[in-house]
């Protein structure tokens, strides 16, 4: 019986070895925001970046998990260590970059667009009630601008927002209104001109994680190069989105 | 599911609706009403005995046990229930990694808070790092039971309290007359005859239960709240079945289950408030007595 104590830390140890091995990188992702990503009626998770994380981890060797968090909380819970990766049309900011660090950008600087209901005068951009997802790059756009600004927490929320008439327009990516536009057969349409607010989306990772970082870079670096990068580009997003 | 919703675009209505209402997500939104019932089903007896503790603490002769059965039901129904939903799991959370952290890496030399970051050693990590999505889904859902179970065991304790005091003092005295001790007396003759007076709080109790379960959205557990919302909001054409915003009709659903569960479970109470009112000293019992004579 003497012996027990040695074979079950050896049991312990070999264990702890096979689950370092098989090591998991939770990928936290929204879950809402279609084509970037969305839960589909099979209840999967599918969009772009679905695509191109599974394509990032497959090229690196590693088994990767989708966890959905909300927008909102969804730094705090990275920071915290319930996923290790934000993939979730994040935009690269100098305020984000404090908290987390970011890969190279993935995406390269997309249009954000103002959507409102046919008829509406374009003047309500600067002097109307502008909806938007709360700490998104668009809502500093509208918190610094002179319009009023509607902050809702899921992009859905935006959308309905607009219909019902508690806004004036919408403020969001231009290829996330794109889909509600085409369906809406004229009633929903753009105001004003797009523009660029910011430098890109990336992944988001904990300061600490610097071989992380590294290794996802390299990838997207190696995608960009090769091609296939746009090609995902090409399969999700309508001719809006910019390519590498 | 059904052999024809190959092409939904194509169908005709009540085909449409056929498919669109099997489809998986579907059936995720059909299993969070079963889970809501669940969590009640555990919760609920959970927190029937932390109340009891809750109350014999209360009424405990040893005064630390007594002021720590005051202070859990005070400072807990103090508390906004929303203000708990969010506190417990988080700091029950990080104090269970606190611990673990001390046990397994008792070398490590960084300190546990850096600026917001809640930061242990990879061990420490509770559930383990690398568990299997379900084991996350679970120690979420122990969470809010626990949290659960905490306030509404706080709310059980004060109704509890107050009904062992109803019971007639009389029948206490009588009971320590035939020479049976305190804790005697309670056993048989006070938490007996308790229940009746407990029944009218422990049913408001339960129906309140019932009414906070929506709070398990705000834990990120993906409830019937999430799955109506989520469902509900407009579909675009990227969506094998797009359809506008039908958000009204999904919460009208989850209205209704709420409505029948209620209305449930007050029949089960009257039911019983009829059958612990038998041979009771109460204006209930003597209705009784009088029907059957």
């Amino acid at each position: 019986m003497t012996r027990t104590p040695i074979t079950l830390a050896a049991a312990i140890a070999f264990m702890a070895s096979g689950a370092m091995a098989q090591d998991v990188v939770r990928i936290g992702t929204e879950g809402a925001y279609p084509p970037w990503n969305f839960i589909n009626d099979n209840n999967e998770v599918v969009g772009f970046e679905i695509d191109l994380g599974n394509e990032i981890c497959a090229r690196a060797g590693l088994s990767c998990e989708w966890v959905l968090n909300d927008w909102d909380t969804i730094i705090p819970n990275l920071v915290a260590g319930n996923y290790d990766v934000i993939m979730a049309g994040m935009s690269i900011t100098e305020a984000r970059s404090q908290v987390i660090s970011f890969t190279t950008n993935y995406l390269p600087s997309d249009p954000s667009a103002y959507m409102a209901l046919a008829g509406t005068d374009p003047s309500v951009i600067d002097s109307g009630v502008i909806a938007v997802q709360s700490n998104t790059v668009q809502a500093g756009v509208v918190a610094d601008g002179s319009a009023t600004g509607l902050e809702f927490p899921t992009p859905d929320e935006t959308i309905s927002a607009v219909r019902n008439g508690e806004a004036d327009a919408v403020l969001a990516d231009k290829n996330f209104l794109a889909p509600y536009v085409n369906d809406s057969g004229g009633e929903l349409v753009f105001i004003g001109d797009d523009f660029y607010p910011g430098s890109g989306t990336g992944a988001g990772v904990r300061q600490s994680d610097n071989e992380l970082r590294e290794t996802l870079t390299a990838i997207i670096d190696e995608m960009k190069a090769d091609g296939s990068l746009n090609a995902l580009i090409e399969q999700w997003f309508a001719d809006g989105m910019a390519r590498f | 599911m059904f052999s024809f919703c190959t092409d939904p675009s194509i169908l005709p209505q009540w085909q449409w609706f056929a498919c669109y209402l099997t489809t998986a997500t579907h059936f995720a939104f059909y299993r969070a009403f079963v889970m809501v019932i669940i969590l009640l089903i555990i919760t609920a007896p959970i927190a029937l005995g932390m109340g009891l503790l809750g109350a014999i603490a209360v009424r405990s002769r040893i005064w630390p046990v007594s002021w720590l059965g005051r202070g859990y039901v005070n400072v807990v129904r103090g508390v906004p229930d929303i203000v708990f939903f969010m506190f417990v799991p988080i700091a029950l959370g990080q104090g269970i990694e606190w611990v673990f952290h001390h046990i397994q890496c008792p070398d490590w030399d960084q300190p546990i808070r850096q600026g917001n970051d809640f930061i242990v050693c990879r061990d420490a990590k509770v559930p383990p790092i690398g568990s299997p999505a379900w084991v996350r889904d679970l120690y979420a859902f122990a969470m809010a039971v626990i949290a659960y179970a905490l306030v509404f065991g706080a709310f059980a304790a004060n109704t509890l309290h107050g009904a062992m005091q109803a019971v007639p003092r009389a029948q206490v005295e009588t009971a320590e007359a035939y020479g049976m001790s305190r804790a005697q007396a309670f056993r048989r003759v006070v938490l007996p005859q308790m229940w009746i007076y407990a029944l009218p709080g422990l049913s408001n109790i339960w129906q309140i239960l019932i009414k906070a379960t929506p709070l398990l959205f705000l834990l990120g557990i993906q409830d019937a709240v999430y799955w109506a919302r989520e469902l509900g909001g407009q579909k675009t054409s990227l969506y094998t079945y797009p359809h506008p915003d039908w958000r009204v009709w999904y919460f009208l659903v989850l209205l209704c289950f709420y409505l029948f569960l209620t209305w449930g479970s007050e029949r089960v109470f009257s039911r019983l408030s009829t059958r612990l009112s038998r041979g009771q000293a109460t204006a209930a019992g003597e209705r009784l007595r009088k029907a059957a004579a």
